[in-house]
């Protein structure tokens, strides 16, 4: 650290400005050839396939066939509209967002508010509440779906309770919720991390105004601490969104989608037609709703998130 | 430290650490029942995070029977009664546990190794040396930020079986059952050049102007100057990289069939298709989250300033 802290001192007296590099020609070089390995990599497996995603739901691609794709029209899409369990899966894609957005980054934030204090041990209970997080997703629900069983762990806690719980994933109106509260606490110490960040960069001296003014913890919640996450909170609503409507390992791993396409995803839709089936064509038509979707919120959040920007 | 340095990922170390006394200001402690409902508070949401843990840790070293005639008690969570390794005996004994295990190692230290030297690398050209043009490409990569993974997955699928590959043995078709569909798509990222190209523009330019007084070629520059500096972003980058790949599911789950290729987060899957044993399965789940809680546990605060670092995209 030393010898940046000599540098910044020496450049202290020289005039902070980017002068263009000498020699600019080789820099040019060099620095193509430096990007080269990354711009190769990012163009084969990140722009080809986005442009694929648009291209093939156009065919009738499939993913081992000896005859080349053929141009169908719109086809897939006259299908998917038909389709019983696009429908349901895009339900329950949405009811699952939805509902694991707000109660999500809710339970985060009281989390966060939690553990944002001075207190012996604050760090202890950060470290717990984080542990979920790297755990794998695969393992958590593993562990879930040992403890949903009908005799399972929660049953039997809530047995203690006095109430006799459902059979979690087996029936059709419980299993959604099931994977909602999992997925709520499997995640729920990330978006904790990232509140707290946020909190953190709300300045003290705005909480000592408010207590010279007399605010209560209420108000200061109220007129210091919320307006200050809002930059975190946009943050947070988008990737929540985002990885909701990406729901796939769990479901997958749990349910399969049952029981009755009550768990059935957009996402494990298209793993089933374009993998298990084979029907790339089909498959890239569902990626692309699914795209459509992800570009929706995302905009849609944009747009509200600017238009509070211009009343406040 | 100063200042300029430590914009960037860095600016979040403190995340960790410290917080701000948001409540104790001022004399105003809190009313000692409030104070006391607050602990409790925190003491029940430790129990709920981590308590389903334990419970995997637990399980693991307990025959099946036990495990169901102990759920009704607190004995769930604790090591009493019949306890052995016989759960992780089986589990090697019926799939190959190692070499799962391997692969997963193999396919996550090549990509997390790969991926900072070729993020860096053209977060560098991108940030430090520049060119016509750059201000383009950074835009290209940064929009494609918005793109899920799983949008592409199929179709990707598709393009991998596509592909030519020029190996040991002459060039092949098709990518699909290999090591390489595993690691090659997932190096070059474009968030990872992100977080390099804003910690890059955090150090001082003066000093690739000193370097370049000495004589230093721009390569030096990046490998002797600007890498060395870079710690915290190479962490943050590791991390972030390390965490999706050694958890990775779905994409492995349809571009491997082979037995021998899988990585761990598949074969568990697998495992648990030939196998009711929950016993077995626990014993499987806590082995391959050990390495992982291991490695946070040593590393907590870094693996808590990536994550909350990855937050400041927004």
């Amino acid at each position: 650290m030393s010898t940046i802290t000599a540098a910044e001192n020496a450049s202290a007296t020289t005039l902070r400005e980017r002068k263009p590099a000498k020699g600019s020609r080789s820099s040019t070089t060099t620095a193509l050839l430096m990007l080269l390995p990354a711009a190769v990599l990012l163009i084969t497996f990140l722009l080809i396939p986005i442009g694929l995603t648009f291209g093939l739901a156009f065919t009738n691609a499939r993913l081992i066939s000896p005859r080349p794709a053929e141009f169908i029209g719109t086809d897939n899409f006259v299908r998917l509209f038909q389709d019983e369990t696009f429908w349901k899966s895009l339900r329950n894609t949405i009811v699952f967002a939805v509902v694991i957005v707000p109660l999500q980054s809710a339970c985060a934030l009281g989390l966060a508010l939690l553990v944002n204090v001075k207190m012996r041990g604050v760090n202890f209970f950060r470290t717990v509440y984080f542990l979920p997080v790297v755990t794998s997703m695969v393992v958590v629900s593993m562990l879930w779906l040992f403890m949903y069983q009908k005799n399972g762990l929660i049953n039997e806690v809530l047995l203690k309770f006095g109430i006799v719980g459902p059979d979690w994933l087996g029936d059709p109106k419980t299993a959604l919720l099931a994977i909602i509260l999992m997925s709520a606490w499997q995640a729920m110490g990330f978006h904790m991390v990232i509140w707290l960040s946020g909190l953190q960069t709300i300045p003290a001296d705005l909480y000592e105004a408010a207590d010279l003014d007399g605010a209560d913890r209420w108000q200061k919640f109220r007129y210091v601490t919320w307006p200050g996450l809002r930059a975190t909170r946009t943050f947070i609503l988008i990737t929540i969104t985002i990885s909701a409507f990406a729901l796939f390992t769990q479901v997958n791993i749990m349910t399969q989608g049952g029981p009755l396409d009550s768990t059935s995803t957009l996402v494990l839709m298209a793993v089933r037609t374009g993998f298990q089936q084979q029907q790339t064509g089909y498959a890239s038509a569902i990626s692309l709703a699914f795209f459509v979707l992800v570009l929706a919120v995302t905009l849609l959040n944009r747009y509200v998130t600017r238009d509070k920007d211009v009343v406040r | 430290m100063s200042a300029t340095v430590t914009t960037g990922t860095e600016g979040l170390a403190h995340v960790a650490e410290t917080a701000v006394p948001e409540q104790h200001r001022g004399g105003d402690r809190p009313h000692p029942a409030r104070h006391a409902l607050g602990l409790l508070l925190r003491i029940v949401l430790c129990l709920v995070f981590g308590l389903p843990l334990v419970f995997m840790v637990v399980s693991s070293f307990k025959p099946d029977l036990q495990i169901f005639d102990d759920l009704g008690s607190f004995k769930a969570f604790m090591p009493t009664g019949d306890i052995s390794t016989a759960n992780y005996t089986g589990v090697f004994g019926r799939v190959p546990f190692a070499q799962f295990m391997m692969n997963s190692v193999v396919i996550t230290v090549v990509t997390v190794v790969l991926g900072i030297v070729v993020n860096s690398m053209a977060a560098f050209a991108l940030s430090r040396i520049g060119f016509r043009g750059a201000g383009a490409v950074l835009g290209i990569i940064l929009a494609t930020l918005i793109v899920p993974f799983e949008t592409l997955a199929l179709p990707l699928l598709w393009w991998s079986n596509q592909l030519p590959f020029l190996g040991p043995d002459g060039i092949s078709q098709g990518w699909l059952d290999t090591y390489q569909v595993q690691i090659i798509p997932f190096i070059a990222n474009a968030f990872s050049i992100f977080l390099f190209y804003q910690y890059f523009d955090s150090i001082p330019k003066e000093l690739d102007e000193a370097a370049k007084v000495d004589g230093a070629g721009w390569f030096r520059i990046y490998r002797s100057i600007v890498m060395p500096l870079s710690g915290p972003a190479i962490a943050t980058v590791a991390i972030l990289t390390f965490l999706p790949m050694w958890n990775q599911y779905l994409w492995p789950l349809m571009a491997v069939q082979t037995e021998e290729l899988r990585p761990v987060m598949v074969g568990i899957d697998y495992f648990k298709q030939l196998n009711t044993s929950w016993g077995q399965i626990m014993a499987y789940a806590t082995m391959i989250t050990a390495p992982v809680l291991v490695l946070f546990v040593a590393f907590q605060r870094s693996f808590i300033n990536s994550i909350a670092s990855s937050g400041v995209k927004g």
